[in-house]
């Protein structure tokens, strides 16, 4: 693998994640248990859209066959999508789709944290701008969950569940492969890896506050990051996603 | 403005003779221009038709995030998502604004909403139209936002204060959105065969109902003087829609879209479009709760609300026993 396909791969990473989660928390539009909350999912969405554009349009640059972000998004098949399962897994309650929101945004904030010092400035830059937009997520996020999970005894043990169904899922945030051997050979990118005691850290104290276990199990659920194998949820997800860039091609919007 | 058929409280005019002091002091002060505040006096019927105006146009923005929500999820590019994201955020933003103006009346948020759930209250008949393909969003944009901004405009100018300020605000955005929406559908009108025909299409189906959200001929529409004479309401329906025919027709033109309307011309002595009406019998239908997506739209709210009871809840008692944990450290 060149450093440019490893690159290629890393930003595809960032940008799926991003680009599939933002889409998952636009479901939420006009159905949210409380208008605040629709304005602040609404928000949340388009941050994640727009840092999908800087992520997918350097991805189209480094690829270097001319292609756009939006050619990136619309036009790909579910095998070529390098999101973490995490962030394609169906909404669920209100309880799920936030707790699904704080584990990735507790990752992402990390991540983009240690970008900001990436040795590509395109990559930096992505992420100082990302990480103003993620910090707040996170706010959001962590706060919802300890009010939730610390609120009624139903509000509790729907916290609970949605910990317990998505729990599975984070260990695939921090899986290691040759891509990330060689994004942190050349100093663009951290082994992910080496997020993880920071993130159990951060997620263990809100949990904490929460009330909620954290399950006991490290198993994780993996193939999002590589393609290998994703969920059986994406293909629904860009049957609808990528609709009208596939039944009118050629045209543009 | 999102609000039809208001029905304003009270017994119509009065003559100055027939005020009591208190009015005539009131009335002085809304022709001065002197803005009413929450904490001034008002007579009750202004209080009442202001609360069902503002409440009316609070929800109308709610369940406006239901059609054009429809289309995020396959929004065609991301830049267009982006844009409709943004959009639809900004009109959650309008009705919190818009029910904080209603609470300084004294109803709370809560009792309002429930009284859109249970069919008490309406929203506009607008929104009771689906959105089927996605010139839908550029035209909604264009015709809808545009109808709203020639009734929120004069509104900015409106007596009650809080109500003045709130308009004052969203028609920033809102002419924003219209340019946005005009923009898509003008992609949409030039590009291919295909497109074009979404782009006709839509405006087949949203020019009409459109025409009817400046709510029924002056004629049959027998509320206006008092809310007028308060200057809760400004122009007439048919001053507003007139003015948004003229405005539209040329934009149609420039898109080389065709209005659905054969009797539509130029009226040289007059200085405006002559136009056929809507068919008001739809119209009462949709605002009687037969339009075309009245029982999904209010399903969709009453599931939002109802599905959403715990997470309230649970913030509720989050808040209140973290509350008391203070208390108990004092």
């Amino acid at each position: 693998m060149t450093r440019d396909e490893a690159f290629l791969q890393f930003l595809l990473r960032m940008g799926d994640n991003t680009l599939i989660l933002g889409h998952r928390v636009s479901e939420w539009c006009g159905h949210a248990p409380v208008l605040e909350e629709d304005i602040a999912l609404a928000n949340t969405a388009l941050d994640l859209i727009g840092q999908t554009q800087m992520w997918l349009g350097l991805a189209g640059e480094v690829q270097g066959e001319g292609k756009s972000a939006d050619d990136l998004a619309f036009l790909r098949d579910v095998w070529d999508f390098r999101n973490v399962l995490l962030v394609e897994v169906p909404n669920g309650d209100f309880g799920r789709t936030l707790m699904r929101q704080f584990l990735f945004d507790a990752w992402h904030s990390i991540m983009l944290g240690r970008l900001m010092t990436s040795s590509d400035d395109r990559v930096a830059a992505i992420a100082a701008k990302a990480s103003k937009e993620v910090a707040y997520h996170l706010e959001r996020s962590g706060d919802t969950v300890v009010g939730l999970g610390d609120g009624t005894e139903e509000s509790h043990r729907r916290m609970q569940e949605a910990l317990d169904y998505l729990w599975p899922y984070v260990g695939e945030m921090f899986a290691s492969d040759e891509v990330d051997a060689e994004m942190a050979a050349a100093g663009i990118a951290p082994d992910p890896a080496s997020l993880r005691e920071e993130y159990d850290a951060l997620v263990g104290r809100v949990l904490r506050k929460a009330t909620l276990t954290i399950p006991d199990s490290r198993f994780a659920h993996k193939g999002g990051r590589n393609g290998r194998m994703h969920t059986e949820h994406l293909g629904h997800l860009l049957t609808q996603m990528q609709w009208l860039q596939r039944a009118y091609p050629g045209a543009t919007w | 403005m999102y609000a039809q058929m208001i029905k304003t409280a009270g017994t119509g005019v009065k003559s100055r003779e027939e005020m009591t002091e208190q009015e005539r002091a009131f009335q002085d002060k809304i022709d001065a221009d002197i803005k009413i505040e929450p904490k001034d006096w008002m007579p009750d019927d202004y209080r009442a038709t202001l609360i069902r105006q503002i409440g009316q146009h609070a929800h109308s923005e709610i369940v406006g995030q239901l059609p054009e929500g429809n289309w995020i999820t396959r929004a065609p590019t991301l830049e267009r998502k982006a844009i409709l994201l943004a959009k639809v955020q900004d009109e959650a933003g309008h009705g919190l604004y818009l029910y904080c103006a209603a609470e300084t009346l004294g109803v709370s948020r809560d009792e309002i909403t429930e009284m859109l759930l249970d069919g008490r209250m309406k929203y506009s008949s607008i929104f009771n139209y689906p959105t089927l393909n996605w010139a839908d969003i550029g035209a909604v944009g264009w015709l809808v936002d545009g109808a709203a901004i020639m009734n929120q405009v004069p509104l900015q100018r409106t007596s009650f204060g809080p109500y003045s300020r709130a308009m004052i605000r969203i028609c920033k955005e809102e002419s924003f959105h219209q340019r946005q929406g005009y923009d898509a559908i003008r992609k949409m009108a030039e590009g291919t065969p295909e497109q074009k025909k979404m782009a006709q299409d839509a405006l087949n189906r949203l020019w009409y109902p459109s025409l009817m959200m400046f709510g029924p001929s002056d004629k049959d529409s027998v509320h206006s003087a008092q809310s007028m004479a308060w200057k809760i309401k400004i122009n007439t329906n048919d001053e507003l829609r007139q003015k948004f025919v003229d405005q539209t027709v040329p934009q149609a033109e420039y898109l080389g879209l065709t209005i659905p309307d054969p009797d539509l011309k130029w009226n040289e002595e007059r200085g405006h479009y002559d136009f056929t009406d809507p068919d008001w019998s739809e119209f009462y239908d949709v605002v009687k709760g037969n339009g075309p997506c009245n029982v999904d739209r209010l399903a969709a709210r009453n599931k939002a609300w109802d599905d959403g009871a715990w997470v309230r809840d649970g913030l509720l008692a989050h808040a209140r026993k973290k509350a008391a944990a203070k208390v108990a450290a004092e």
